[in-house]
Protein backbone atom coordinates (compact mmCIF):
# COMPACT_ATOMS: atom_id res chain seq x y z
CA UNK A 1 0.00 0.00 0.00
CA UNK A 2 1.17 3.37 -1.01
CA UNK A 3 0.91 6.49 1.94
CA UNK A 4 -0.79 8.95 -0.45
CA UNK A 5 0.83 12.35 -1.17
CA UNK A 6 0.63 14.96 1.65
CA UNK A 7 -0.83 18.38 0.61
CA UNK A 8 -1.26 20.97 3.21
CA UNK A 9 -4.37 23.43 3.20
CA UNK A 10 -4.78 27.09 5.16
CA UNK A 11 -7.61 28.71 5.09
CA UNK A 12 -6.91 31.74 2.79
CA UNK A 13 -6.54 35.28 4.53
CA UNK A 14 -8.99 37.48 4.01
CA UNK A 15 -6.02 40.22 2.77
CA UNK A 16 -3.71 38.76 1.01
CA UNK A 17 -0.76 41.04 0.35
CA UNK A 18 1.28 39.95 3.90
CA UNK A 19 2.75 43.39 4.14
CA UNK A 20 -0.36 45.28 3.94
CA UNK A 21 -2.39 43.02 6.47
CA UNK A 22 0.13 43.35 9.20
CA UNK A 23 0.79 47.11 8.75
CA UNK A 24 -3.05 47.33 9.19
CA UNK A 25 -2.72 44.87 12.23
CA UNK A 26 0.03 47.32 13.55
CA UNK A 27 -1.45 50.28 13.07
CA UNK A 28 -5.10 49.09 14.83
CA UNK A 29 -2.80 48.14 17.94
CA UNK A 30 -0.54 51.40 17.63
CA UNK A 31 -4.13 53.51 17.79
CA UNK A 32 -5.97 51.24 20.82
CA UNK A 33 -2.96 51.94 23.01
CA UNK A 34 -3.42 55.72 22.10
CA UNK A 35 -6.34 56.29 22.41
CA UNK A 36 -6.64 54.06 25.82
CA UNK A 37 -3.66 55.41 27.19
CA UNK A 38 -4.90 59.34 27.08
CA UNK A 39 -8.60 58.68 28.56
CA UNK A 40 -8.60 60.53 31.77
CA UNK A 41 -10.27 58.88 34.26
CA UNK A 42 -10.55 60.85 37.66
CA UNK A 43 -11.11 58.26 40.54
CA UNK A 44 -12.26 60.35 42.73
CA UNK A 45 -15.04 61.65 40.54
CA UNK A 46 -15.91 58.57 39.78
CA UNK A 47 -15.79 57.51 43.77
CA UNK A 48 -18.45 61.01 44.51
CA UNK A 49 -20.84 59.99 41.32
CA UNK A 50 -20.99 56.49 43.30
CA UNK A 51 -22.42 58.07 46.46
CA UNK A 52 -23.90 60.83 44.64
CA UNK A 53 -26.02 57.84 42.09
CA UNK A 54 -26.99 56.34 45.19
CA UNK A 55 -28.27 59.75 46.78
CA UNK A 56 -30.05 60.22 43.49
CA UNK A 57 -31.51 56.60 43.63
CA UNK A 58 -33.05 57.34 46.77
CA UNK A 59 -34.43 60.66 45.70
CA UNK A 60 -36.34 58.39 43.23
CA UNK A 61 -38.27 56.23 45.86
CA UNK A 62 -41.09 56.44 46.25
CA UNK A 63 -42.30 57.34 42.81
CA UNK A 64 -45.03 59.90 42.99
CA UNK A 65 -47.51 59.84 40.99
CA UNK A 66 -50.33 61.57 42.48
CA UNK A 67 -48.91 65.49 42.47
CA UNK A 68 -47.86 65.66 39.28
CA UNK A 69 -50.57 63.80 37.44
CA UNK A 70 -52.26 66.36 35.19
CA UNK A 71 -49.04 66.81 33.51
CA UNK A 72 -47.99 63.38 33.18
CA UNK A 73 -51.54 62.54 31.56
CA UNK A 74 -51.04 65.70 29.64
CA UNK A 75 -47.58 64.45 28.40
CA UNK A 76 -48.49 61.19 27.54
CA UNK A 77 -51.38 62.07 25.30
CA UNK A 78 -48.77 64.60 23.72
CA UNK A 79 -46.24 61.89 22.61
CA UNK A 80 -48.61 59.62 21.65
CA UNK A 81 -50.46 61.97 19.62
CA UNK A 82 -46.62 63.01 18.28
CA UNK A 83 -46.10 59.48 17.75
CA UNK A 84 -49.22 58.39 16.03
CA UNK A 85 -49.35 60.92 13.67
CA UNK A 86 -45.73 61.43 12.57
CA UNK A 87 -45.85 57.48 12.16
CA UNK A 88 -48.98 57.91 9.89
CA UNK A 89 -47.44 60.75 7.90
CA UNK A 90 -43.87 59.85 7.95
CA UNK A 91 -44.92 56.65 6.61
CA UNK A 92 -47.47 57.90 3.93
CA UNK A 93 -44.43 60.24 2.44
CA UNK A 94 -42.11 57.31 2.48
CA UNK A 95 -44.26 55.56 0.52
CA UNK A 96 -43.42 57.67 -3.14
CA UNK A 97 -40.00 58.01 -1.84
CA UNK A 98 -39.12 54.64 -1.25
CA UNK A 99 -41.06 53.41 -4.68
CA UNK A 100 -38.79 55.41 -6.42
CA UNK A 101 -35.67 54.42 -4.58
CA UNK A 102 -36.30 51.00 -5.20
CA UNK A 103 -33.60 50.43 -8.43
CA UNK A 104 -35.61 47.65 -9.51
CA UNK A 105 -38.81 49.88 -10.54
CA UNK A 106 -37.68 53.33 -11.26
CA UNK A 107 -35.22 55.15 -13.20
CA UNK A 108 -31.80 56.31 -12.93
CA UNK A 109 -32.59 60.28 -12.65
CA UNK A 110 -35.84 59.36 -10.07
CA UNK A 111 -33.91 56.69 -8.12
CA UNK A 112 -30.49 58.87 -7.30
CA UNK A 113 -33.20 61.89 -6.26
CA UNK A 114 -35.18 59.87 -4.14
CA UNK A 115 -32.06 58.26 -2.56
CA UNK A 116 -30.60 61.49 -2.15
CA UNK A 117 -34.05 62.67 -0.05
CA UNK A 118 -33.24 59.17 2.32
CA UNK A 119 -30.18 59.52 2.98
CA UNK A 120 -30.28 63.66 4.03
CA UNK A 121 -33.37 62.26 6.32
CA UNK A 122 -31.35 59.96 7.98
CA UNK A 123 -28.43 62.15 8.24
CA UNK A 124 -29.80 63.98 11.45
CA UNK A 125 -30.97 62.02 14.22
CA UNK A 126 -34.58 63.10 15.45
CA UNK A 127 -32.73 65.30 18.42
CA UNK A 128 -31.38 67.12 15.87
CA UNK A 129 -34.31 67.81 13.68
CA UNK A 130 -35.98 69.12 16.58
CA UNK A 131 -34.15 71.22 17.91
CA UNK A 132 -34.33 72.92 14.35
CA UNK A 133 -37.81 72.98 13.94
CA UNK A 134 -38.34 74.15 17.16
CA UNK A 135 -35.77 77.03 16.25
CA UNK A 136 -38.41 77.08 12.90
CA UNK A 137 -41.43 76.86 14.78
CA UNK A 138 -41.28 77.17 18.61
CA UNK A 139 -41.59 75.42 21.20
CA UNK A 140 -44.68 72.79 21.34
CA UNK A 141 -45.57 69.71 20.29
CA UNK A 142 -45.59 70.61 16.37
CA UNK A 143 -42.35 70.60 15.72
CA UNK A 144 -41.85 67.54 17.71
CA UNK A 145 -43.55 65.76 14.88
CA UNK A 146 -42.17 67.65 12.16
CA UNK A 147 -39.22 66.07 13.73
CA UNK A 148 -40.37 62.86 14.10
CA UNK A 149 -42.13 62.71 10.76
CA UNK A 150 -39.00 63.81 8.78
CA UNK A 151 -36.85 60.97 10.89
CA UNK A 152 -39.75 58.59 9.96
CA UNK A 153 -39.42 59.32 6.29
CA UNK A 154 -35.95 58.53 6.05
CA UNK A 155 -35.90 55.23 8.12
CA UNK A 156 -38.95 53.05 6.35
CA UNK A 157 -38.55 54.84 3.00
CA UNK A 158 -34.73 53.77 2.84
CA UNK A 159 -36.28 49.70 4.38
CA UNK A 160 -39.34 49.84 1.93
CA UNK A 161 -36.81 50.48 -1.05
CA UNK A 162 -34.56 47.52 -0.10
CA UNK A 163 -37.28 45.35 0.75
CA UNK A 164 -38.52 45.85 -2.85
CA UNK A 165 -35.24 45.64 -4.36
CA UNK A 166 -35.07 42.10 -2.55
CA UNK A 167 -38.41 40.85 -3.89
CA UNK A 168 -38.69 37.86 -6.07
CA UNK A 169 -38.75 39.39 -9.38
CA UNK A 170 -40.81 36.22 -10.94
CA UNK A 171 -43.80 36.72 -9.16
CA UNK A 172 -43.49 40.70 -10.49
CA UNK A 173 -43.01 39.27 -13.75
CA UNK A 174 -45.89 36.65 -13.73
CA UNK A 175 -48.56 39.95 -13.06
CA UNK A 176 -46.77 41.95 -15.93
CA UNK A 177 -47.32 39.28 -18.76
CA UNK A 178 -51.43 39.42 -18.16
CA UNK A 179 -51.01 42.90 -19.18
CA UNK A 180 -51.45 44.82 -15.68
CA UNK A 181 -50.92 48.72 -15.78
CA UNK A 182 -48.42 49.95 -13.65
CA UNK A 183 -50.20 50.39 -10.29
CA UNK A 184 -52.43 47.04 -11.32
CA UNK A 185 -48.96 46.03 -11.37
CA UNK A 186 -47.70 47.25 -7.90
CA UNK A 187 -51.14 46.14 -6.13
CA UNK A 188 -50.78 42.31 -7.41
CA UNK A 189 -47.11 41.96 -7.19
CA UNK A 190 -45.27 44.17 -5.35
CA UNK A 191 -47.66 45.02 -2.48
CA UNK A 192 -48.16 41.28 -1.18
CA UNK A 193 -44.78 40.67 -1.60
CA UNK A 194 -43.81 43.64 0.69
CA UNK A 195 -46.99 44.14 2.89
CA UNK A 196 -46.08 41.59 6.20
CA UNK A 197 -42.54 43.21 6.56
CA UNK A 198 -44.02 46.43 6.50
CA UNK A 199 -46.65 46.36 8.69
CA UNK A 200 -44.08 44.79 10.95
CA UNK A 201 -41.72 47.61 10.33
CA UNK A 202 -44.45 50.20 11.04
CA UNK A 203 -45.16 49.19 13.94
CA UNK A 204 -41.75 49.15 15.12
CA UNK A 205 -41.52 52.76 14.04
CA UNK A 206 -44.68 53.58 15.99
CA UNK A 207 -42.46 52.35 19.12
CA UNK A 208 -39.20 54.26 18.31
CA UNK A 209 -41.40 57.34 16.92
CA UNK A 210 -43.07 57.57 20.87
CA UNK A 211 -39.44 57.00 22.55
CA UNK A 212 -38.20 59.38 20.76
CA UNK A 213 -40.61 61.89 21.57
CA UNK A 214 -39.71 61.73 24.75
CA UNK A 215 -36.02 62.54 23.92
CA UNK A 216 -37.37 65.66 21.25
CA UNK A 217 -39.61 67.30 24.05
CA UNK A 218 -36.53 67.38 26.21
CA UNK A 219 -34.98 69.93 23.71
CA UNK A 220 -38.88 72.03 23.56
CA UNK A 221 -40.67 69.52 21.37
CA UNK A 222 -43.00 69.04 23.33
CA UNK A 223 -44.54 65.81 24.79
CA UNK A 224 -43.40 63.91 27.95
CA UNK A 225 -40.03 64.87 27.75
CA UNK A 226 -40.92 68.17 28.70
CA UNK A 227 -43.30 66.94 31.51
CA UNK A 228 -39.52 65.10 32.25
CA UNK A 229 -37.54 68.31 31.90
CA UNK A 230 -39.34 70.16 34.05
CA UNK A 231 -39.62 67.55 36.85
CA UNK A 232 -36.12 67.45 36.87
CA UNK A 233 -35.29 71.13 37.00
CA UNK A 234 -37.27 71.92 39.82
CA UNK A 235 -35.85 68.78 41.49
CA UNK A 236 -38.77 66.47 41.78
CA UNK A 237 -36.86 63.44 41.53
CA UNK A 238 -39.98 61.34 43.00
CA UNK A 239 -42.16 62.44 40.42
CA UNK A 240 -39.49 62.38 37.36
CA UNK A 241 -39.43 57.87 38.61
CA UNK A 242 -43.06 58.09 38.26
CA UNK A 243 -42.65 59.69 34.71
CA UNK A 244 -39.95 56.97 33.37
CA UNK A 245 -42.37 54.08 34.82
CA UNK A 246 -44.98 55.20 33.43
CA UNK A 247 -42.81 55.79 29.73
CA UNK A 248 -41.32 52.13 30.32
CA UNK A 249 -44.40 50.62 31.30
CA UNK A 250 -45.83 52.21 27.43
CA UNK A 251 -42.75 51.25 25.69
CA UNK A 252 -43.25 47.54 26.71
CA UNK A 253 -46.86 47.80 25.75
CA UNK A 254 -46.32 49.35 22.53
CA UNK A 255 -43.46 46.50 22.07
CA UNK A 256 -45.88 43.42 23.31
CA UNK A 257 -48.24 44.16 21.08
CA UNK A 258 -46.15 45.39 17.78
CA UNK A 259 -44.44 42.03 18.17
CA UNK A 260 -48.16 39.97 18.36
CA UNK A 261 -49.37 42.04 14.88
CA UNK A 262 -45.76 41.13 12.93
CA UNK A 263 -46.30 37.82 14.49
CA UNK A 264 -50.04 38.05 12.84
CA UNK A 265 -49.35 39.08 9.55
CA UNK A 266 -46.24 36.40 8.74
CA UNK B 1 -51.04 32.47 -35.78
CA UNK B 2 -47.35 33.70 -34.19
CA UNK B 3 -44.79 34.52 -36.96
CA UNK B 4 -41.49 35.28 -35.73
CA UNK B 5 -39.16 36.44 -38.25
CA UNK B 6 -35.24 36.36 -37.90
CA UNK B 7 -35.48 37.50 -34.31
CA UNK B 8 -32.15 38.24 -32.24
CA UNK B 9 -31.88 39.58 -28.85
CA UNK B 10 -27.80 40.73 -28.13
CA UNK B 11 -27.69 41.47 -24.01
CA UNK B 12 -26.31 44.18 -22.10
CA UNK B 13 -23.17 42.03 -21.25
CA UNK B 14 -22.85 41.49 -24.81
CA UNK B 15 -23.77 37.68 -25.12
CA UNK B 16 -25.84 37.29 -27.76
CA UNK B 17 -28.97 34.23 -27.11
CA UNK B 18 -30.48 34.11 -30.47
CA UNK B 19 -28.70 34.71 -33.82
CA UNK B 20 -31.92 34.95 -36.03
CA UNK B 21 -34.80 32.58 -34.68
CA UNK B 22 -37.94 32.39 -37.10
CA UNK B 23 -40.67 29.93 -36.76
CA UNK B 24 -44.07 30.01 -37.50
CA UNK B 25 -46.72 28.35 -35.48
CA UNK B 26 -50.11 27.73 -36.70
CA UNK B 27 -53.41 28.02 -34.81
CA UNK B 28 -54.08 25.24 -32.33
CA UNK B 29 -50.61 23.69 -32.65
CA UNK B 30 -48.04 22.64 -29.63
CA UNK B 31 -44.77 22.94 -30.21
CA UNK B 32 -41.87 22.23 -27.58
CA UNK B 33 -38.48 24.04 -28.09
CA UNK B 34 -36.13 21.53 -26.62
CA UNK B 35 -32.42 22.53 -25.99
CA UNK B 36 -29.30 22.68 -23.41
CA UNK B 37 -29.58 25.45 -20.74
CA UNK B 38 -28.51 28.81 -21.97
CA UNK B 39 -29.60 28.17 -25.28
CA UNK B 40 -32.09 30.79 -25.34
CA UNK B 41 -35.55 28.70 -25.14
CA UNK B 42 -36.67 31.35 -22.48
CA UNK B 43 -35.33 34.34 -24.28
CA UNK B 44 -37.71 33.24 -27.56
CA UNK B 45 -40.57 33.32 -25.51
CA UNK B 46 -40.48 36.21 -22.73
CA UNK B 47 -39.30 38.23 -26.66
CA UNK B 48 -42.88 37.46 -27.90
CA UNK B 49 -44.23 39.13 -25.34
CA UNK B 50 -41.51 41.54 -24.54
CA UNK B 51 -40.61 40.70 -20.95
CA UNK B 52 -37.34 40.84 -22.71
CA UNK B 53 -36.93 43.49 -25.34
CA UNK B 54 -35.74 41.94 -28.86
CA UNK B 55 -32.69 43.56 -30.13
CA UNK B 56 -33.47 42.74 -33.97
CA UNK B 57 -36.57 41.32 -35.72
CA UNK B 58 -40.11 41.20 -36.11
CA UNK B 59 -42.64 39.33 -34.36
CA UNK B 60 -46.60 38.76 -35.45
CA UNK B 61 -49.25 37.30 -33.19
CA UNK B 62 -52.41 37.45 -35.95
CA UNK B 63 -51.86 40.53 -37.86
CA UNK B 64 -50.36 42.60 -35.27
CA UNK B 65 -47.02 43.47 -35.23
CA UNK B 66 -45.38 42.99 -31.23
CA UNK B 67 -41.81 44.71 -31.34
CA UNK B 68 -42.94 48.09 -32.31
CA UNK B 69 -45.79 47.99 -29.98
CA UNK B 70 -46.10 51.52 -27.40
CA UNK B 71 -46.59 50.43 -23.89
CA UNK B 72 -50.26 50.95 -23.79
CA UNK B 73 -50.77 48.66 -26.96
CA UNK B 74 -48.06 46.26 -25.40
CA UNK B 75 -50.26 45.73 -22.49
CA UNK B 76 -53.79 45.30 -24.63
CA UNK B 77 -51.49 41.98 -26.09
CA UNK B 78 -50.08 41.02 -23.44
CA UNK B 79 -53.98 40.02 -22.85
CA UNK B 80 -53.84 37.69 -25.25
CA UNK B 81 -50.59 35.58 -24.70
CA UNK B 82 -50.76 33.59 -21.22
CA UNK B 83 -47.68 32.61 -19.97
CA UNK B 84 -47.23 29.75 -17.79
CA UNK B 85 -44.08 29.93 -15.21
CA UNK B 86 -40.78 27.23 -14.75
CA UNK B 87 -41.11 28.06 -10.38
CA UNK B 88 -45.26 28.33 -10.88
CA UNK B 89 -44.41 32.10 -10.14
CA UNK B 90 -47.63 32.63 -8.50
CA UNK B 91 -47.69 35.58 -6.03
CA UNK B 92 -47.58 33.86 -2.88
CA UNK B 93 -49.51 35.65 -0.44
CA UNK B 94 -52.46 36.29 -2.31
CA UNK B 95 -55.31 33.90 -2.58
CA UNK B 96 -55.97 31.37 -5.00
CA UNK B 97 -58.80 33.19 -6.73
CA UNK B 98 -56.68 36.64 -5.93
CA UNK B 99 -54.26 34.62 -7.99
CA UNK B 100 -56.21 33.40 -11.20
CA UNK B 101 -58.37 36.55 -11.67
CA UNK B 102 -54.88 38.56 -12.09
CA UNK B 103 -54.99 36.84 -15.51
CA UNK B 104 -58.08 39.54 -15.81
CA UNK B 105 -55.99 42.85 -14.99
CA UNK B 106 -55.30 43.84 -18.86
CA UNK B 107 -58.99 43.66 -18.65
CA UNK B 108 -60.87 45.72 -15.93
CA UNK B 109 -59.35 48.95 -14.25
CA UNK B 110 -57.49 49.99 -11.69
CA UNK B 111 -60.25 50.48 -8.71
CA UNK B 112 -62.16 47.35 -9.61
CA UNK B 113 -59.12 45.55 -9.41
CA UNK B 114 -58.21 47.23 -6.34
CA UNK B 115 -61.18 46.29 -4.11
CA UNK B 116 -61.37 42.85 -5.92
CA UNK B 117 -64.69 43.83 -7.09
CA UNK B 118 -64.41 41.75 -10.55
CA UNK B 119 -67.52 41.22 -13.13
CA UNK B 120 -69.43 38.46 -12.38
CA UNK B 121 -68.22 36.64 -15.56
CA UNK B 122 -64.86 37.04 -14.89
CA UNK B 123 -65.61 35.13 -11.32
CA UNK B 124 -67.74 32.26 -12.94
CA UNK B 125 -65.09 31.56 -15.25
CA UNK B 126 -62.57 31.39 -12.66
CA UNK B 127 -64.70 28.40 -10.48
CA UNK B 128 -65.19 27.17 -14.06
CA UNK B 129 -61.18 26.76 -14.63
CA UNK B 130 -60.83 25.91 -10.97
CA UNK B 131 -63.26 23.25 -11.41
CA UNK B 132 -61.32 22.06 -14.23
CA UNK B 133 -58.63 21.45 -12.49
CA UNK B 134 -60.19 19.95 -9.35
CA UNK B 135 -59.00 22.95 -7.10
CA UNK B 136 -62.14 25.37 -6.57
CA UNK B 137 -61.97 23.87 -3.09
CA UNK B 138 -58.92 25.94 -2.80
CA UNK B 139 -60.05 29.32 -4.27
CA UNK B 140 -60.01 30.87 -0.88
CA UNK B 141 -56.58 29.41 0.41
CA UNK B 142 -53.40 31.24 0.07
CA UNK B 143 -51.35 30.29 -2.88
CA UNK B 144 -48.07 29.24 -0.96
CA UNK B 145 -50.51 26.62 0.94
CA UNK B 146 -50.17 24.88 -2.27
CA UNK B 147 -48.57 21.93 -3.75
CA UNK B 148 -46.17 22.14 -6.50
CA UNK B 149 -48.51 20.56 -8.71
CA UNK B 150 -51.13 22.73 -7.34
CA UNK B 151 -49.64 25.43 -7.80
CA UNK B 152 -49.09 24.95 -11.72
CA UNK B 153 -52.66 23.81 -12.48
CA UNK B 154 -53.41 27.39 -10.88
CA UNK B 155 -50.99 28.87 -13.01
CA UNK B 156 -52.44 27.03 -15.87
CA UNK B 157 -55.82 28.74 -14.30
CA UNK B 158 -54.38 32.30 -14.40
CA UNK B 159 -53.21 31.72 -18.13
CA UNK B 160 -56.40 30.56 -19.26
CA UNK B 161 -58.87 32.92 -17.35
CA UNK B 162 -56.56 35.95 -20.04
CA UNK B 163 -58.48 34.19 -22.75
CA UNK B 164 -55.40 33.84 -24.68
CA UNK B 165 -54.70 33.18 -28.60
CA UNK B 166 -51.51 31.75 -27.59
CA UNK B 167 -49.63 29.97 -24.45
CA UNK B 168 -45.84 30.41 -23.56
CA UNK B 169 -44.92 27.80 -21.22
CA UNK B 170 -41.45 28.31 -19.44
CA UNK B 171 -40.15 24.89 -17.98
CA UNK B 172 -43.23 23.86 -17.01
CA UNK B 173 -42.49 20.70 -15.31
CA UNK B 174 -38.64 21.46 -14.06
CA UNK B 175 -39.91 21.54 -10.21
CA UNK B 176 -42.35 18.68 -10.39
CA UNK B 177 -41.73 15.36 -9.86
CA UNK B 178 -42.42 12.85 -12.77
CA UNK B 179 -45.94 11.83 -12.50
CA UNK B 180 -46.79 15.33 -11.26
CA UNK B 181 -44.53 16.17 -15.02
CA UNK B 182 -46.79 14.19 -17.26
CA UNK B 183 -49.97 15.33 -15.43
CA UNK B 184 -49.44 18.84 -15.95
CA UNK B 185 -48.31 18.08 -19.93
CA UNK B 186 -51.45 16.39 -20.38
CA UNK B 187 -53.11 18.97 -18.97
CA UNK B 188 -51.93 21.79 -20.69
CA UNK B 189 -51.79 19.89 -24.30
CA UNK B 190 -55.38 18.67 -23.18
CA UNK B 191 -56.98 22.56 -22.71
CA UNK B 192 -54.59 23.81 -25.81
CA UNK B 193 -56.83 21.36 -28.05
CA UNK B 194 -60.12 22.04 -26.62
CA UNK B 195 -59.28 26.08 -27.01
CA UNK B 196 -57.95 25.84 -30.16
CA UNK B 197 -54.78 27.58 -28.74
CA UNK B 198 -50.84 27.57 -30.05
CA UNK B 199 -48.63 26.98 -27.25
CA UNK B 200 -45.25 27.20 -26.88
CA UNK B 201 -43.57 25.07 -24.77
CA UNK B 202 -39.66 25.42 -23.45
CA UNK B 203 -38.59 22.13 -21.76
CA UNK B 204 -35.07 20.33 -20.84
CA UNK B 205 -37.10 17.02 -20.94
CA UNK B 206 -37.05 15.12 -24.51
CA UNK B 207 -39.33 12.11 -23.64
CA UNK B 208 -42.45 14.58 -22.19
CA UNK B 209 -41.52 16.99 -25.56
CA UNK B 210 -41.62 13.42 -27.39
CA UNK B 211 -44.76 12.19 -25.84
CA UNK B 212 -46.95 15.04 -25.65
CA UNK B 213 -45.95 17.93 -28.60
CA UNK B 214 -46.61 16.94 -32.38
CA UNK B 215 -44.11 19.26 -33.48
CA UNK B 216 -40.74 19.53 -32.06
CA UNK B 217 -37.93 22.14 -32.49
CA UNK B 218 -34.43 22.24 -31.19
CA UNK B 219 -32.10 25.28 -30.62
CA UNK B 220 -28.75 25.33 -29.94
CA UNK B 221 -26.69 28.36 -28.78
CA UNK B 222 -29.17 30.75 -30.39
CA UNK B 223 -30.48 28.90 -33.45
CA UNK B 224 -32.81 26.49 -34.61
CA UNK B 225 -30.82 23.43 -35.53
CA UNK B 226 -34.18 20.97 -35.45
CA UNK B 227 -37.99 21.84 -36.92
CA UNK B 228 -39.87 18.47 -37.05
CA UNK B 229 -42.03 15.70 -35.80
CA UNK B 230 -41.57 14.11 -32.35
CA UNK B 231 -39.99 10.46 -33.73
CA UNK B 232 -37.64 11.81 -36.26
CA UNK B 233 -35.17 12.79 -32.95
CA UNK B 234 -32.87 10.50 -33.48
CA UNK B 235 -29.70 9.97 -31.50
CA UNK B 236 -28.20 12.10 -34.34
CA UNK B 237 -30.36 15.01 -34.33
CA UNK B 238 -30.11 14.73 -30.20
CA UNK B 239 -26.10 14.93 -30.67
CA UNK B 240 -26.74 18.21 -32.86
CA UNK B 241 -28.97 19.74 -30.41
CA UNK B 242 -26.77 18.78 -26.40
CA UNK B 243 -24.21 17.14 -27.77
CA UNK B 244 -21.88 13.72 -27.85
CA UNK B 245 -23.89 11.74 -25.67
CA UNK B 246 -25.37 7.95 -25.56
CA UNK B 247 -28.84 8.67 -26.72
CA UNK B 248 -30.25 5.54 -27.34
CA UNK B 249 -31.26 4.82 -23.90
CA UNK B 250 -33.47 8.22 -23.71
CA UNK B 251 -35.06 7.61 -27.10
CA UNK B 252 -35.55 3.79 -26.11
CA UNK B 253 -37.06 4.88 -22.64
CA UNK B 254 -39.40 7.13 -24.29
CA UNK B 255 -41.27 4.55 -25.83
CA UNK B 256 -40.75 1.77 -22.50
CA UNK B 257 -42.57 4.80 -20.36
CA UNK B 258 -45.32 5.29 -22.83
CA UNK B 259 -46.41 1.73 -22.03
CA UNK B 260 -46.14 1.85 -18.37
CA UNK B 261 -48.02 5.11 -18.81
CA UNK B 262 -50.82 3.27 -20.67
CA UNK B 263 -50.32 0.76 -18.10
CA UNK B 264 -51.08 2.59 -15.33
CA UNK B 265 -53.81 4.87 -16.98
CA UNK B 266 -55.89 1.39 -17.39
CA UNK B 267 -54.98 0.12 -13.89
CA UNK B 268 -56.24 3.92 -12.65
CA UNK B 269 -59.35 3.53 -14.70
CA UNK B 270 -60.06 0.34 -12.92
CA UNK B 271 -59.86 0.92 -9.43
Amino acid sequence: MTTPTQRSWKLQPFIKNPTLRWTLWVLTAIYLVLAFGTMEINWDRVAEGVTRSQRFLAAFFPPDFISRWDSIVEGIYESLWMAVTSTVVGILLSIPVGLGAARNLSFRPIYLFCRGILAVSRTFPEVILAIFFVKLFGFGPFAGFMALSIGTIGFYGKLLAEDIEDMDPVQAEAIRATGASWLQWLNYSVQPQVMPRMIGLGMYRLDINFRESAVVGIVGGGGIGATLLTSFDRYEFDSAAAILLVIIGIVMLVEYSSGYIRKKVQ
Amino acid sequence: MLRIDKLVKQYKTGDIALKGVSLEIPKGQVLALIGPSGAGKSTVIRCVNRLVEPTEGKIWLNDLELVSLSSAALRRARRRMGMIFQEYALVERLSVMENVLSGRLGYVGFWRSFFRKYPQNDINEAYRLLERVELDHMADKRADELSGGQRQRIGICRALIQNPDLLLVDEPTASLDPKTSRQIMRLICDLCQERQLAAIINIHDVHLAQMFAKRIVGLQEGKIVYDGPPDSLTPDVLTQIYGEEDWEATIEEVEDEEEIEIAMETAGASS
